[in-house]
Protein backbone atom coordinates (compact mmCIF):
# COMPACT_ATOMS: atom_id res chain seq x y z
CA UNK A 1 0.00 0.00 0.00
CA UNK A 2 1.41 3.67 -0.76
CA UNK A 3 1.24 5.38 2.35
CA UNK A 4 1.43 9.01 0.84
CA UNK A 5 -2.18 9.42 -0.56
CA UNK A 6 -3.06 8.90 3.44
CA UNK A 7 -1.26 11.87 5.21
CA UNK A 8 -2.21 14.72 1.75
CA UNK A 9 -5.49 15.66 3.44
CA UNK A 10 -3.23 16.25 6.91
CA UNK A 11 -1.17 18.29 4.80
CA UNK A 12 -3.97 20.80 3.60
CA UNK A 13 -5.86 21.19 6.35
CA UNK A 14 -4.62 24.27 7.47
CA UNK A 15 -4.48 25.80 3.99
CA UNK A 16 -8.33 27.96 3.16
CA UNK A 17 -8.26 28.19 -0.49
CA UNK A 18 -6.13 26.11 -2.75
CA UNK A 19 -6.57 27.93 -6.55
CA UNK A 20 -5.00 25.50 -9.63
CA UNK A 21 -4.15 27.99 -12.57
CA UNK A 22 -4.52 25.78 -15.68
CA UNK A 23 -5.06 26.09 -19.15
CA UNK A 24 -5.69 23.51 -21.92
CA UNK A 25 -2.97 25.08 -24.06
CA UNK A 26 0.79 25.50 -23.51
CA UNK A 27 2.26 28.91 -23.65
CA UNK A 28 -0.95 31.15 -22.59
CA UNK A 29 0.83 32.92 -19.61
CA UNK A 30 -0.21 30.27 -16.81
CA UNK A 31 3.18 30.46 -14.74
CA UNK A 32 2.96 34.08 -15.49
CA UNK A 33 -0.05 34.65 -13.84
CA UNK A 34 0.34 32.14 -10.97
CA UNK A 35 3.10 33.90 -9.49
CA UNK A 36 1.84 37.49 -9.92
CA UNK A 37 -1.45 36.26 -8.61
CA UNK A 38 0.46 34.70 -5.55
CA UNK A 39 2.97 38.04 -5.46
CA UNK A 40 -0.15 40.21 -5.33
CA UNK A 41 -2.35 38.08 -2.23
CA UNK A 42 0.94 37.99 -0.50
CA UNK A 43 0.93 41.91 0.12
CA UNK A 44 -2.42 40.38 2.37
CA UNK A 45 -2.64 36.85 2.54
CA UNK A 46 -0.32 34.09 3.95
CA UNK A 47 0.31 32.84 0.38
CA UNK A 48 2.30 29.59 -1.04
CA UNK A 49 3.18 28.79 -4.83
CA UNK A 50 3.88 25.65 -6.00
CA UNK A 51 5.15 24.74 -9.18
CA UNK A 52 4.02 21.21 -10.72
CA UNK A 53 5.29 22.12 -14.34
CA UNK A 54 7.56 18.67 -13.43
CA UNK A 55 8.99 18.74 -16.68
CA UNK A 56 9.13 22.74 -17.61
CA UNK A 57 9.02 24.41 -14.12
CA UNK A 58 9.55 27.96 -14.69
CA UNK A 59 7.80 30.18 -11.34
CA UNK A 60 11.50 29.96 -10.05
CA UNK A 61 12.38 32.12 -12.73
CA UNK A 62 9.43 34.57 -12.72
CA UNK A 63 10.01 35.27 -8.96
CA UNK A 64 13.79 36.01 -9.05
CA UNK A 65 14.36 32.63 -6.89
CA UNK A 66 17.88 30.96 -7.31
CA UNK A 67 20.02 29.53 -4.50
CA UNK A 68 16.63 28.36 -2.82
CA UNK A 69 16.28 25.25 -0.70
CA UNK A 70 13.56 24.17 1.31
CA UNK A 71 14.86 23.30 4.71
CA UNK A 72 13.78 20.41 6.65
CA UNK A 73 11.53 20.19 9.62
CA UNK A 74 9.35 17.33 10.07
CA UNK A 75 9.29 17.30 6.29
CA UNK A 76 10.36 19.87 3.68
CA UNK A 77 9.13 23.52 4.58
CA UNK A 78 9.35 25.81 1.49
CA UNK A 79 11.53 28.56 1.06
CA UNK A 80 10.03 31.99 1.34
CA UNK A 81 10.50 34.99 -1.26
CA UNK A 82 8.93 38.09 -1.65
CA UNK A 83 6.46 36.87 1.53
CA UNK A 84 5.59 33.68 -0.95
CA UNK A 85 6.29 30.00 0.41
CA UNK A 86 7.41 28.51 -2.83
CA UNK A 87 7.73 24.61 -3.71
CA UNK A 88 9.29 23.58 -7.15
CA UNK A 89 10.80 20.29 -8.90
CA UNK A 90 13.81 22.99 -9.40
CA UNK A 91 14.97 22.37 -5.69
CA UNK A 92 15.51 18.59 -6.61
CA UNK A 93 16.43 18.48 -10.44
CA UNK A 94 18.60 21.35 -9.78
CA UNK A 95 17.30 22.81 -13.43
CA UNK A 96 18.27 19.70 -15.38
CA UNK A 97 16.23 17.85 -18.01
CA UNK A 98 13.92 15.29 -16.18
CA UNK A 99 12.53 12.86 -18.39
CA UNK A 100 9.68 11.52 -16.95
CA UNK A 101 7.10 9.02 -17.80
CA UNK A 102 3.92 9.00 -16.32
CA UNK A 103 4.32 6.92 -13.10
CA UNK A 104 6.88 8.72 -12.16
CA UNK A 105 5.35 11.99 -12.87
CA UNK A 106 2.72 10.77 -9.89
CA UNK A 107 5.03 9.74 -7.94
CA UNK A 108 7.38 13.03 -7.92
CA UNK A 109 3.75 14.97 -7.29
CA UNK A 110 2.23 12.53 -4.66
CA UNK A 111 6.06 12.60 -2.76
CA UNK A 112 6.13 16.60 -2.90
CA UNK A 113 2.34 16.48 -1.76
CA UNK A 114 2.80 14.43 1.16
CA UNK A 115 6.28 15.47 2.50
CA UNK A 116 5.59 19.69 2.18
CA UNK A 117 4.84 20.95 5.44
CA UNK A 118 3.23 24.05 4.12
CA UNK A 119 1.34 25.44 7.67
CA UNK A 120 -1.14 27.66 7.42
CA UNK A 121 -1.98 29.48 4.09
CA UNK A 122 -4.84 31.52 3.48
CA UNK A 123 -4.10 30.52 -0.45
CA UNK A 124 -1.95 28.27 -2.00
CA UNK A 125 -1.23 28.60 -5.86
CA UNK A 126 -0.68 25.65 -8.15
CA UNK A 127 1.07 26.94 -11.19
CA UNK A 128 0.24 23.94 -13.59
CA UNK A 129 1.58 22.44 -17.13
CA UNK A 130 -0.68 22.51 -19.88
CA UNK A 131 -3.54 19.62 -21.02
CA UNK A 132 -4.87 17.40 -19.22
CA UNK A 133 -2.42 15.25 -18.27
CA UNK A 134 -1.20 13.41 -15.69
CA UNK A 135 -0.33 16.29 -13.19
CA UNK A 136 -3.90 17.60 -13.69
CA UNK A 137 -5.33 14.30 -12.90
CA UNK A 138 -3.24 14.15 -10.26
CA UNK A 139 -4.47 17.48 -8.97
CA UNK A 140 -7.68 16.32 -9.11
CA UNK A 141 -7.54 13.00 -7.74
CA UNK A 142 -5.38 14.31 -4.35
CA UNK A 143 -5.69 17.84 -4.28
CA UNK A 144 -8.95 18.68 -1.26
CA UNK A 145 -10.74 21.17 -2.65
CA UNK A 146 -8.86 22.12 -5.41
CA UNK A 147 -10.93 25.13 -6.91
CA UNK A 148 -9.62 26.10 -11.09
CA UNK A 149 -8.48 29.32 -12.44
CA UNK A 150 -8.50 28.90 -16.05
CA UNK A 151 -6.23 30.88 -18.44
CA UNK A 152 -6.63 31.33 -21.92
CA UNK A 153 -6.03 33.78 -24.99
CA UNK A 154 -8.24 35.76 -27.42
CA UNK A 155 -7.16 32.96 -29.98
CA UNK A 156 -9.49 30.11 -31.16
CA UNK A 157 -6.58 27.83 -31.35
CA UNK A 158 -6.20 28.48 -27.13
CA UNK A 159 -10.25 28.55 -26.80
CA UNK A 160 -10.26 25.21 -28.67
CA UNK A 161 -7.73 23.30 -26.28
CA UNK A 162 -9.44 25.24 -23.05
CA UNK A 163 -12.48 23.62 -24.47
CA UNK A 164 -11.65 20.51 -23.24
CA UNK A 165 -10.20 20.99 -20.02
CA UNK A 166 -13.60 22.70 -18.61
CA UNK A 167 -15.42 20.12 -20.39
CA UNK A 168 -13.68 17.77 -18.04
CA UNK A 169 -13.81 20.00 -15.20
CA UNK A 170 -17.39 20.08 -15.26
CA UNK A 171 -17.88 16.89 -16.05
CA UNK A 172 -16.34 15.94 -12.82
CA UNK A 173 -17.88 18.91 -10.95
CA UNK A 174 -14.83 21.02 -9.86
CA UNK A 175 -15.00 24.22 -9.12
CA UNK A 176 -13.99 27.01 -11.73
CA UNK A 177 -13.48 30.22 -10.05
CA UNK A 178 -13.84 31.56 -14.12
CA UNK A 179 -11.75 32.28 -16.84
CA UNK A 180 -8.74 34.72 -17.63
CA UNK A 181 -8.05 36.10 -20.84
CA UNK A 182 -4.31 37.06 -21.26
CA UNK A 183 -2.69 39.06 -24.43
CA UNK A 184 -6.03 40.04 -24.58
CA UNK A 185 -7.86 42.37 -27.73
CA UNK A 186 -10.39 44.29 -27.81
CA UNK A 187 -13.38 43.16 -28.18
CA UNK A 188 -13.06 39.37 -26.74
CA UNK A 189 -13.99 37.06 -28.88
CA UNK A 190 -14.41 34.31 -25.93
CA UNK A 191 -16.51 36.08 -23.35
CA UNK A 192 -19.78 34.80 -25.00
CA UNK A 193 -18.33 31.48 -25.44
CA UNK A 194 -18.12 31.36 -21.29
CA UNK A 195 -21.02 32.96 -20.14
CA UNK A 196 -22.80 30.21 -22.66
CA UNK A 197 -21.13 27.72 -20.62
CA UNK A 198 -22.18 29.56 -17.54
CA UNK A 199 -18.92 30.03 -16.24
CA UNK A 200 -17.23 33.54 -14.86
CA UNK A 201 -15.44 35.68 -17.67
CA UNK A 202 -13.05 37.16 -15.18
CA UNK A 203 -11.52 39.79 -16.98
CA UNK A 204 -8.68 40.22 -19.24
CA UNK A 205 -4.66 41.06 -19.03
CA UNK A 206 -3.09 42.94 -21.83
CA UNK A 207 -0.05 42.05 -23.96
CA UNK A 208 2.97 43.81 -22.36
CA UNK A 209 6.06 44.42 -23.64
CA UNK A 210 7.73 45.47 -20.54
CA UNK A 211 7.12 42.27 -18.84
CA UNK A 212 10.17 40.35 -20.23
CA UNK A 213 12.67 42.84 -18.28
CA UNK A 214 10.98 42.80 -14.74
CA UNK A 215 11.29 38.90 -14.85
CA UNK A 216 13.08 37.67 -11.80
CA UNK A 217 12.09 40.88 -9.84
CA UNK A 218 8.55 40.31 -8.30
CA UNK A 219 8.50 44.21 -7.42
CA UNK A 220 9.16 44.93 -10.83
CA UNK A 221 6.68 42.58 -12.16
CA UNK A 222 3.33 43.92 -9.72
CA UNK A 223 4.53 47.58 -11.07
CA UNK A 224 3.83 46.39 -14.76
CA UNK A 225 0.93 47.28 -16.47
CA UNK A 226 0.45 43.47 -16.35
CA UNK A 227 0.98 43.23 -13.21
CA UNK A 228 -1.47 46.10 -11.99
CA UNK A 229 -4.04 44.90 -13.98
CA UNK A 230 -4.64 41.63 -12.67
CA UNK A 231 -4.19 43.19 -8.98
CA UNK A 232 -7.55 45.31 -10.62
CA UNK A 233 -9.35 41.55 -10.79
CA UNK A 234 -7.91 40.20 -7.26
CA UNK A 235 -11.42 41.33 -5.53
CA UNK A 236 -13.27 39.32 -8.59
CA UNK A 237 -11.38 35.90 -7.44
CA UNK A 238 -11.31 36.74 -4.09
CA UNK A 239 -15.29 37.54 -4.12
CA UNK A 240 -15.55 33.72 -5.41
CA UNK A 241 -13.64 32.19 -2.56
CA UNK A 242 -16.17 34.00 0.20
CA UNK A 243 -19.20 32.83 -1.65
CA UNK A 244 -17.77 29.41 -2.31
CA UNK A 245 -16.66 29.27 1.82
CA UNK A 246 -20.10 30.26 3.32
CA UNK A 247 -22.13 27.47 1.30
CA UNK A 248 -20.24 25.16 2.60
CA UNK B 1 14.09 14.61 9.12
CA UNK B 2 11.26 14.03 6.20
CA UNK B 3 11.04 10.48 7.47
CA UNK B 4 9.03 12.33 10.31
CA UNK B 5 6.27 13.33 7.25
CA UNK B 6 6.74 9.57 5.76
CA UNK B 7 6.39 8.40 9.43
CA UNK B 8 2.88 10.46 9.43
CA UNK B 9 1.63 8.63 6.37
CA UNK B 10 2.58 5.16 7.12
CA UNK B 11 0.41 5.71 10.37
CA UNK B 12 -2.25 7.26 8.46
CA UNK B 13 -2.72 4.41 5.78
CA UNK B 14 -2.15 2.16 8.89
CA UNK B 15 -5.31 3.79 10.53
CA UNK B 16 -6.92 3.37 7.25
CA UNK B 17 -6.45 -0.28 6.85
CA UNK B 18 -7.26 -0.60 10.59
CA UNK B 19 -10.60 0.97 10.35
CA UNK B 20 -11.38 -1.42 7.00
CA UNK B 21 -10.59 -4.09 8.56
CA UNK B 22 -12.30 -3.26 11.98
CA UNK B 23 -8.70 -4.01 13.67
CA UNK B 24 -8.96 -2.50 17.44
CA UNK B 25 -5.13 -2.79 18.10
CA UNK B 26 -2.51 -2.60 15.83
CA UNK B 27 0.12 -5.21 16.74
CA UNK B 28 2.50 -4.99 13.52
CA UNK B 29 3.30 -3.40 10.61
CA UNK B 30 5.80 -4.06 8.04
CA UNK B 31 7.50 -1.41 6.12
CA UNK B 32 9.24 -1.90 2.62
CA UNK B 33 11.59 0.77 2.30
CA UNK B 34 13.34 0.90 -1.13
CA UNK B 35 16.79 1.14 -1.22
CA UNK B 36 16.55 4.47 -3.99
CA UNK B 37 15.17 6.36 -1.45
CA UNK B 38 18.13 5.71 1.22
CA UNK B 39 15.86 6.14 4.53
CA UNK B 40 17.25 6.40 7.82
CA UNK B 41 15.98 3.56 9.55
CA UNK B 42 17.08 4.88 13.24
CA UNK B 43 14.93 8.11 12.30
CA UNK B 44 11.59 6.38 10.45
CA UNK B 45 11.64 3.94 13.71
CA UNK B 46 12.41 6.57 16.75
CA UNK B 47 9.56 9.28 14.44
CA UNK B 48 6.82 5.69 14.04
CA UNK B 49 7.57 5.14 18.20
CA UNK B 50 6.80 8.90 18.83
CA UNK B 51 3.33 9.20 16.51
CA UNK B 52 2.47 5.86 17.69
CA UNK B 53 3.30 6.66 21.37
CA UNK B 54 -0.12 9.28 21.10
CA UNK B 55 -2.01 6.68 18.94
CA UNK B 56 -4.41 4.89 21.65
CA UNK B 57 -4.50 1.90 19.05
CA UNK B 58 -0.70 2.18 18.05
CA UNK B 59 1.17 2.29 21.60
CA UNK B 60 1.72 -1.34 21.58
CA UNK B 61 2.53 -1.58 17.65
CA UNK B 62 6.08 -3.39 15.92
CA UNK B 63 7.60 -2.17 13.28
CA UNK B 64 9.50 -4.24 10.82
CA UNK B 65 10.98 -2.90 7.63
CA UNK B 66 12.46 -4.74 4.65
CA UNK B 67 14.43 -3.27 2.54
CA UNK B 68 13.69 -3.52 -0.91
CA UNK B 69 17.04 -3.84 -3.45
CA UNK B 70 16.29 -1.27 -6.37
CA UNK B 71 16.19 -2.05 -10.04
CA UNK B 72 16.82 0.23 -12.87
CA UNK B 73 15.56 -1.19 -16.38
CA UNK B 74 16.54 0.88 -19.27
CA UNK B 75 13.65 1.55 -21.74
CA UNK B 76 15.92 1.24 -24.88
CA UNK B 77 17.91 -1.30 -24.62
CA UNK B 78 16.43 -3.19 -22.40
CA UNK B 79 19.67 -3.44 -19.36
CA UNK B 80 19.11 -3.58 -15.97
CA UNK B 81 21.31 -2.21 -12.86
CA UNK B 82 20.83 -1.95 -9.29
CA UNK B 83 21.44 0.26 -6.78
CA UNK B 84 25.08 0.03 -6.14
CA UNK B 85 26.02 0.76 -10.22
CA UNK B 86 23.84 4.11 -9.53
CA UNK B 87 25.53 5.26 -6.56
CA UNK B 88 28.78 5.65 -8.00
CA UNK B 89 27.35 7.80 -10.48
CA UNK B 90 25.63 10.50 -7.73
CA UNK B 91 27.08 13.17 -6.30
CA UNK B 92 26.51 14.34 -2.58
CA UNK B 93 24.14 16.90 -3.63
CA UNK B 94 22.07 14.88 -6.35
CA UNK B 95 22.04 11.68 -3.92
CA UNK B 96 20.31 14.09 -1.17
CA UNK B 97 17.67 15.46 -3.56
CA UNK B 98 16.98 11.41 -4.68
CA UNK B 99 16.78 10.91 -1.08
CA UNK B 100 13.65 13.39 -0.78
CA UNK B 101 11.88 12.87 -4.56
CA UNK B 102 13.49 9.37 -5.99
CA UNK B 103 12.64 10.29 -9.86
CA UNK B 104 15.42 13.10 -9.10
CA UNK B 105 17.78 10.07 -10.18
CA UNK B 106 16.03 10.88 -13.71
CA UNK B 107 17.49 13.91 -14.24
CA UNK B 108 21.01 12.87 -12.96
CA UNK B 109 21.72 9.17 -13.97
CA UNK B 110 22.01 7.54 -17.09
CA UNK B 111 21.52 3.88 -18.34
CA UNK B 112 25.20 2.46 -18.07
CA UNK B 113 25.02 0.26 -21.00
CA UNK B 114 23.69 2.77 -23.79
CA UNK B 115 23.94 6.31 -22.05
CA UNK B 116 20.30 6.85 -22.62
CA UNK B 117 18.22 9.01 -20.10
CA UNK B 118 14.85 6.84 -20.29
CA UNK B 119 14.48 4.02 -17.66
CA UNK B 120 12.21 2.99 -15.64
CA UNK B 121 13.01 2.42 -11.72
CA UNK B 122 11.58 -0.62 -11.49
CA UNK B 123 11.90 -2.18 -8.09
CA UNK B 124 12.96 -0.82 -4.89
CA UNK B 125 11.58 2.85 -5.25
CA UNK B 126 10.72 4.54 -1.85
CA UNK B 127 8.54 3.65 1.36
CA UNK B 128 5.07 1.01 1.48
CA UNK B 129 3.39 -0.34 3.43
CA UNK B 130 3.24 -4.39 3.08
CA UNK B 131 1.02 -5.82 6.19
CA UNK B 132 -0.84 -4.71 9.11
CA UNK B 133 -1.56 -7.03 11.39
CA UNK B 134 -3.48 -6.38 14.87
CA UNK B 135 -6.41 -7.98 16.49
N1 LIG C 1 0.32 39.44 -20.81
C1 LIG C 1 1.55 39.17 -21.27
N2 LIG C 1 2.25 40.08 -21.96
C2 LIG C 1 3.49 39.80 -22.44
N3 LIG C 1 4.12 38.63 -22.26
C3 LIG C 1 3.47 37.68 -21.58
C4 LIG C 1 2.16 37.89 -21.03
N4 LIG C 1 1.78 36.77 -20.40
C5 LIG C 1 2.80 35.89 -20.51
N5 LIG C 1 3.81 36.43 -21.22
C6 LIG C 1 5.08 35.79 -21.61
O1 LIG C 1 4.74 34.68 -22.44
C7 LIG C 1 5.59 33.57 -22.19
C8 LIG C 1 4.76 32.37 -21.77
O2 LIG C 1 4.20 32.63 -20.49
P1 LIG C 1 4.14 31.51 -19.37
O3 LIG C 1 5.42 30.80 -19.25
O4 LIG C 1 3.57 32.14 -18.16
O5 LIG C 1 3.05 30.56 -20.06
P2 LIG C 1 2.56 29.15 -19.55
O6 LIG C 1 1.13 29.06 -19.91
O7 LIG C 1 2.93 28.96 -18.13
O8 LIG C 1 3.44 28.17 -20.44
P3 LIG C 1 3.59 26.58 -20.26
O9 LIG C 1 2.36 26.01 -20.89
O10 LIG C 1 4.83 26.24 -21.00
O11 LIG C 1 3.67 26.32 -18.79
C9 LIG C 1 6.58 34.04 -21.14
O12 LIG C 1 7.73 34.48 -21.75
C10 LIG C 1 5.85 35.18 -20.44
O13 LIG C 1 6.74 36.11 -19.87
MG1 LIG D 1 4.04 27.39 -17.20
ZN1 LIG E 1 20.29 1.38 -22.32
Amino acid sequence: MDPRPSIIATRFARIKTVIAVASGKGGVGKSMIAATLALSLAKNHRVGLFDLDVYGPSAHLILGASDLQPTEDKGLVPPRISNVSFMSPVFFTQGRASPLRGSDVTNMILELLAITQWRKLDYLILDMPPGIGDETLDVIRFVPNCTFLVVTTPSKVAMGAVDKLLDILQELHRPIIGILENMATEPSPIKDDITKRSLRYLGSLPYDPSLEAALGHPEKILTTPFGQSLRRLLPAIERYETAASSNK
Amino acid sequence: MHEWALAESILAAAEKTATQEHLKTIKELTINLGELQQIDRGILRFALKALADEHPSFTKAKFVFKTEKSQFTCNVCAHTWDYKDLKKTLGATEAEAVHFIPEAALAYVRCVRCGSPDFQITKGRGVTLATVKGT
